[in-house]
């Protein structure tokens, strides 16, 4: 009983990591059909904004609080130059951007082995999070991926509101609609695309902060991780917040059962395999934009 | 350039043919034949994703799948072969219970059966996955998130077999070939004439399939897909037929990639070498025959003399060409020659879509 608590409150953790990642991916590739596969580095970036935060502050608690807005934005502002440079020119070849996007992983990733060195650093976590939370009937949950769960919930509440309550929100959902009509309704498409790209790449800064609590930093952190969270984005319908959480979450407790009851890499296949399988089912997604398109 | 249209193709062969069976041989020392005999496999390889992604429009970012099935297949039959009749595999007693050979692994003892397998399992694997997703409409950007996903599943599937597959070291020091001592120079070069007849032979037969009516209809679906349904033809049918072929290219080119090198691990196959197949094809120029095999050799060539010298140096290049080549010269190098020959407008260039908005490249 108390086994199988913590295994499927890892699963949730594993899930709100994935949903971190998967939100800020949802939403570039549902309003731009943009694969961004740099994303993975962006969560790195904010990873690194950790380690580097610290070597000034030395509280480990003050400075993941600091960490947390330093790194949204030096990953939104890398989404943003990113977007600038390069893929707003590439709009209508989304396959491309792929490719392009790729090629900028690729030197996100020798940068930071250039700059921080090859090896994985290790960043302290403050002491209230190293501890577990006691719940009635012998049960704990580890205080570090309670935080994170916790995170990742205030991060899809403060996404949702601003998608739904403030007028970029209403921009962003008209423009992932029907960019045409946006656009001749006066809405500044490229600015809003700009937008959105920043958000959704803070996103990835903020999961890679999360992520320096439960496992180490290091180069390739974001390639690992993110073939999972496009899962998580293509499964759940693209463009829907709703489909992103509800897959993160069932995703992770997946990978966590698998764990369980076969081993690490034979849950990575069954959970791989099994979402191909879904999409069979529902090759839109869980939750989809209805449209009267042909393809 | 004054050769008639007609007689370009064959002259091209002629002139490839002589470049590897006579001039590559001549000229490169033993080691350099060797590393040629590897970055053709790869070659094949990129003939294949020329085919499924030059003109079918299919990104496939997981052709690391197919070499591995077709290169596992081979490495099998070699280490059963090397290990002698009744025994095992060294790493098995290494790592393994040591006593008793998978039940998968025994019909791999027949080299009949092997080499069929190598062509067999990647192309019906090919269609199975084929028949489902294009079947359903997946495309594009799905299809090319599913295709690397399943070639993740497949590499980490592989590392976690230790007992059974060698796991992350793969199958490693193979030393005959069918009967021939791989450490010999001249049973090398044997292996690099081999490679290179079926490079030439596949060259070959995807310029026919180029020319062929099917090579029209399948970059008319690349194109528009919609209108080609429409005009009464079947669009999936036409993208598996191409996705299958190029599977199976990939598989022979493992399989060859085998006895070349002497290895074959997860490392060789997984998701990183999977997108390194396509960017000889992305910067030779994706829909070109000659494109898709020069920047496969060319990419692979500068990679191992770039990386001698400065091993940090090979991965920014390798990021700037995937950002250049492609963002910027979409139809790659062979697209500047429009700028050397007069030609007419060919299907070399891949049609550039208006902006659609994002909701419309769901599949319904």
């Amino acid at each position: 009983m108390t086994l199988l608590f913590t295994q499927s409150f890892t699963g949730v953790s594993i899930g709100a990591v994935l949903l971190l990642i998967a939100l800020g991916l949802s939403l570039t590739f549902g309003q731009m059909g943009v694969i961004n596969m740099a994303h993975g580095e962006f969560i790195m970036a904010g990873a690194y904004t950790v380690y580097v935060v610290q070597k000034g502050i030395s509280g480990a608690g003050t400075s993941l609080f600091v960490a947390l807005p330093v790194a949204f934005l030096v990953a939104g502002a890398m989404g943003v130059l990113l977007e600038w440079l390069l893929i707003r020119r590439l709009y209508a070849r989304p396959l491309d951007t792929l490719l392009v996007t790729w090629g900028v992983s690729l030197v996100l990733q020798q940068l930071a082995r250039d700059i921080f060195g090859a090896p994985n650093v290790q960043t302290a976590a403050p002491s209230w999070l190293t501890g577990a939370v006691p719940l009635p009937g012998d049960l704990a949950l580890p205080a570090s991926r309670l935080f994170i769960l916790i995170l990742a919930l205030a991060a899809i509440g403060a996404l949702a509101a601003t998608m739904r309550l403030t007028p970029l929100g209403r921009r962003i959902r008209a423009v992932v609609q029907n960019r045409d009509l946006a656009k001749v309704s006066g809405i500044p498409t490229a600015t809003v695309d700009r937008l959105t790209f920043f958000i959704g790449s803070g996103l990835a800064g903020v999961a890679g902060v999360a992520l320096t609590l439960v496992g180490p930093i290091g180069p390739a952190m974001g390639t690992n991780l993110i073939i999972d969270a496009f899962l998580v984005v293509v499964a759940g319908g693209i463009g829907r917040l709703r489909g992103a959480v509800i897959t993160a979450f069932a995703l992770g407790l997946l990978q966590a059962v698998f764990e369980y009851a076969t081993t690490v890499s034979t849950a990575k296949v069954l959970v791989l395999a099994g979402v191909v399988l879904y999409l069979q089912w529902r090759p839109q997604g869980l939750f989809t934009l209805r449209t009267r398109s042909l393809a | 350039m004054n050769i008639s249209p007609r007689l370009r193709a064959p002259a091209g062969f002629a002139v490839a043919a002589a470049l590897l069976f006579l001039a590559a041989p001549l000229v490169l020392s033993d080691f350099r034949l060797g590393l040629l005999a590897k970055y053709l496999c790869w070659a094949i390889v990129a003939l294949g994703i020329g085919l499924a992604w030059g003109r079918g429009g299919m990104l496939t970012l997981g052709q690391g799948l197919f070499f591995g099935l077709g290169g596992y297949a081979m490495a099998m039959h070699l280490k059963l072969a090397d290990a002698g009749d009744g025994k095992l595999p060294d790493f098995m007693t290494l790592y393994g219970s040591g006593t008793e050979l998978p039940w998968w692994w025994e019909p791999f003892r027949s080299p009949v059966f092997a080499l069929a397998m190598v062509l067999v399992v990647p192309m019906a694997v090919a269609a199975v996955i084929g028949l489902a997703v294009f079947r359903r409409r997946v495309r594009g950007a799905y299809f090319a998130i599913l295709s690397q996903a399943l070639c993740a599943a497949f590499a980490i599937w592989l590392v976690g077999q230790q007992t059974s597959t060698g796991g992350t070291n793969g199958l490693t020091d193979i030393q005959g070939f069918f009967g021939y001592d791989l450490g010999d120079p001249k049973n090398q070069r044997m292996v690099y004439f081999i490679i290179a007849a079926v490079l030439l032979a596949l060259m070959i037969g995807v310029r026919q399939l180029y020319v062929s009516r099917y090579g029209e209809l399948l970059v008319a679906v690349r194109d528009s897909e919609e209108r080609v349904r429409f005009l009464g033809y079947d669009p999936a049918l036409v993208k598996l037929g191409a996705y299958v072929l190029a599977a199976g290219m990939a598989g022979i080119a493992g399989a060859l990639f085998v006895p070349a090198v002497g290895i074959m691990s997860p490392a060789l196959i997984g998701v990183v070498p999977s997108i390194e197949f396509l960017i000889g094809a992305a910067i030779g120029g994706r829909a070109s025959l000659p494109g898709v095999v020069l920047g496969a050799v060319a990419v692979a060539w500068a990679r191992s003399s770039l990386s001698e010298q400065f091993p940090s140096g090979w991965t920014y290049v390798q990021g700037l060409i995937f950002i250049v080549a492609v963002a910027f010269l979409p139809g790659g190098l062979a697209s500047l020659k429009k700028y050397v020959v007069r030609r007419p407008a060919s299907v070399e260039t891949p049609a550039q879509p208006a902006r659609k908005p994002a909701a419309e490249e769901v599949p319904a």
